[in-house]
């Protein structure tokens, strides 16, 4: 089962996205992602019931260390490659408050 | 000045034994550089400063009588999307632009102690995301051998850096072939090593389950020593394979008397034919010097690009996330948080890099997960378990890195499509984790070089530089 990619589906991912995406170019973007998707028929044939997804090369396994005190990264440093801070914390626009 | 030795291994050999200095090799390099970089545009920022003190720290150690390490003196280009402290690391994208990492990559840390002077960072495909580096938010970079022509991508930054002797090695990042083909198209040697092979920590994530680090270099002994020195495990990668590395270097020059060569009997057609005619005659080299062809059958190959294209996408669109004008790089002023984050992200990422995202959001949405993620995800499991199959009867797998040589600028940048099937040959090796490396065999059409590819299991590096060796030398012989 396929579903053809429409308009409204690209201005719904672009939203989930944080990508705020002009009308305009959404048909754009939506013939290119449909070119894409389309290729998916030929996977949508093929009989997975039995097959057991792969997520990455090596069977994940839990890697820990010692729970002891390590260096970390120099708050001053990090917060200068900011947009903005503010009294050693990220500044940033209102969060509540402001409705669409 | 002194002549400066135009491999990684001769400039250390030569800095060591004091018949030049790590400052004029650093020099000889720059002036390369600041010549014909203009018409390239390999790199985004020539660190030259860091380059020179870097050098006279190396200069210093070796007339002290200090130990130096194996790539003393020895300059290296690195893809501008591994991180390095206090210098701007931008991947190519406005999103990035002015930040500087608060800390370094592992391989940035382990060149340095091995004594590699890096000289800049190098242009690629805005956050690795393409197969031209026409993606790049600061301009494509040109290919050495015809600039009217893209070095494929997304590190062809690192490609050209090599091609054109700006450096005599460089690092890339591997996600899809990101590496191997612009190795091809610029006619070096390109090596991506197993996953987890090569820490990625420090290394911008694109896609975390298939990215890895590896070398570009002139010669595969070169490849060798890079990956020796950058292979190994690090503690602070948790997906970072524990195990010794095994001499590569050695294994070049072994020779591959009594290998078992695999050749895929329904590979994927697309090749142009004087590609396909190299890959041949790859194969009979091979056999003329002691190989033995077997024919193996890769049935899911086909079916490798659909789903890397919806894994890497996905991968993409979580990774990509954290770019919302809060903590790095650029931010565009609005109202409110949620509206600044929309605004940062329209201005700040280039449209392919919106498509992946857009794509791969898509894919993890509800009601598709199980339709388009979870699928792909089963056929990279079908494709891995090809690759079992080929590999019990094939000590490696033999084929073309790229179907093309390097095409000329605007051929495939607005046909997504198009674009992503310049990787049909490489994306499979990343969905099983594998190593393969690209070596140049011959010329294609218009005289341009072209790749063959040499694809190990996992693990099987020392294999892979035995056969990537016994290519090189057959061709040099040709």
């Amino acid at each position: 089962m396929t579903f053809p990619i429409s308009a409204e589906d690209v201005a719904k991912v672009a939203r989930l996205a944080r990508l705020d995406i002009a009308d305009s170019d959404i048909t754009h973007f939506t013939e290119q992602l449909a070119k894409v998707m389309d290729h998916f028929r030929d996977v949508d044939a093929l009989d997975l019931s039995a097959v057991q997804p792969m997520t990455q090369p090596y069977p994940l396994v839990n890697v820990l260390r010692a729970d002891e005190e390590q260096p970390c990264l120099d708050r001053d440093e990090v917060l200068a490659a900011a947009p903005a801070a503010e009294d050693g914390r990220f500044r940033v626009p209102p969060i509540i408050g402001l409705v669409e | 000045m002194a002549n400066i030795p135009a491999t990684a291994a001769g400039i250390a050999d030569a800095v060591q034994s004091k018949e030049v200095s790590a400052t004029e090799v650093v020099e000889h390099h720059l002036n390369v550089i600041a010549q014909r970089d203009g018409d390239i545009n390999a790199f985004n920022l020539v660190t030259s400063e860091h380059a020179r003190a870097a050098a006279l720290r190396i200069d210093n150690a070796i007339a002290s009588g200090a130990a130096v390490g194996p790539l003393a003196g020895v300059p290296i280009a690195i893809k501008d999307n591994m991180c390095t402290r206090g210098i701007p690391t931008t991947c190519s994208s406005h999103i990035l632009e002015g930040w500087k990492p608060p800390y370094d990559a592992t391989v940035i840390t382990t060149l340095g102690a091995a004594g590699a002077v890096m000289v800049g960072k190098t242009n690629l495909d805005e956050f690795a995301m393409g197969s031209s580096t026409e993606n790049s938010a600061f301009g494509p970079t040109r290919n050495p051998l015809d600039t009217s022509r893209v070095p494929g991508g997304s590190s062809g930054g690192s490609a050209a850096a090599v091609a054109a002797g700006l450096a005599p090695v460089s690092l890339g990042s591997d996600t899809g072939g990101s590496i191997r083909q612009p190795a091809a198209l610029c006619g070096v040697v390109g090596v991506k090593p197993t996953y987890g092979r090569v820490s990625r920590y420090g290394l911008v994530a694109f896609a975390s389950s298939l990215d890895q680090i590896g070398p570009f270099a002139t010669t595969v002994d070169d490849a060798a020593l890079i990956t020796e020195v950058i292979a190994g495990h690090d503690p602070k990668d948790s997906t970072s394979i524990p195990q010794p590395v095994p001499s590569l270097r050695a294994a070049a020059r072994e020779g591959v008397q009594g290998m078992r060569i695999g050749r895929v009997t329904d590979l994927p057609e697309g090749a142009e034919p004087e590609v396909a005619a190299r890959l041949n005659e790859a194969f009979a080299a091979l056999e003329s010097v002691g190989a033995r062809i077997v024919d193996v059958t890769l049935p899911s190959l086909s079916y490798a690009l659909t789903a890397y294209y919806l894994i890497a996408p996905a991968e993409a669109s979580s990774n990509l996330a954290r770019y919302d004008g809060v903590r790095y790089g650029m931010r565009t002023s609005a109202a409110d948080t949620n509206a600044m984050y929309g605004a940062t992200r329209a201005a700040g990422f280039g449209d392919e890099v919106k498509r992946r995202i857009m794509l791969g959001t898509y894919a993890l949405s509800a009601g598709y997960y199980d339709a388009y993620y979870g699928k792909a995800l089963k056929v990279r499991r079908l494709i891995s378990d090809d690759f079992d199959r080929a590999y019990a009867q094939a000590d490696v797998v033999l084929m073309p890195t790229s179907p093309m040589v390097a095409f000329p600028f605007g051929d495939k940048v607005d046909d997504p499509m198009s674009m992503y099937l310049c990787d049909i040959y490489t994306i499979p090796t990343n969905l099983a984790g594998h190593p393969a490396m690209s070596v140049p065999f011959g010329t294609g059409a218009h005289g341009l070089p072209v790749g063959v590819q040499v694809l190990a299991p996992a693990l099987g590096e020392v294999a892979m530089f035995r056969v990537g060796g016994a290519l090189e030398a057959a061709g040099a012989a040709r």
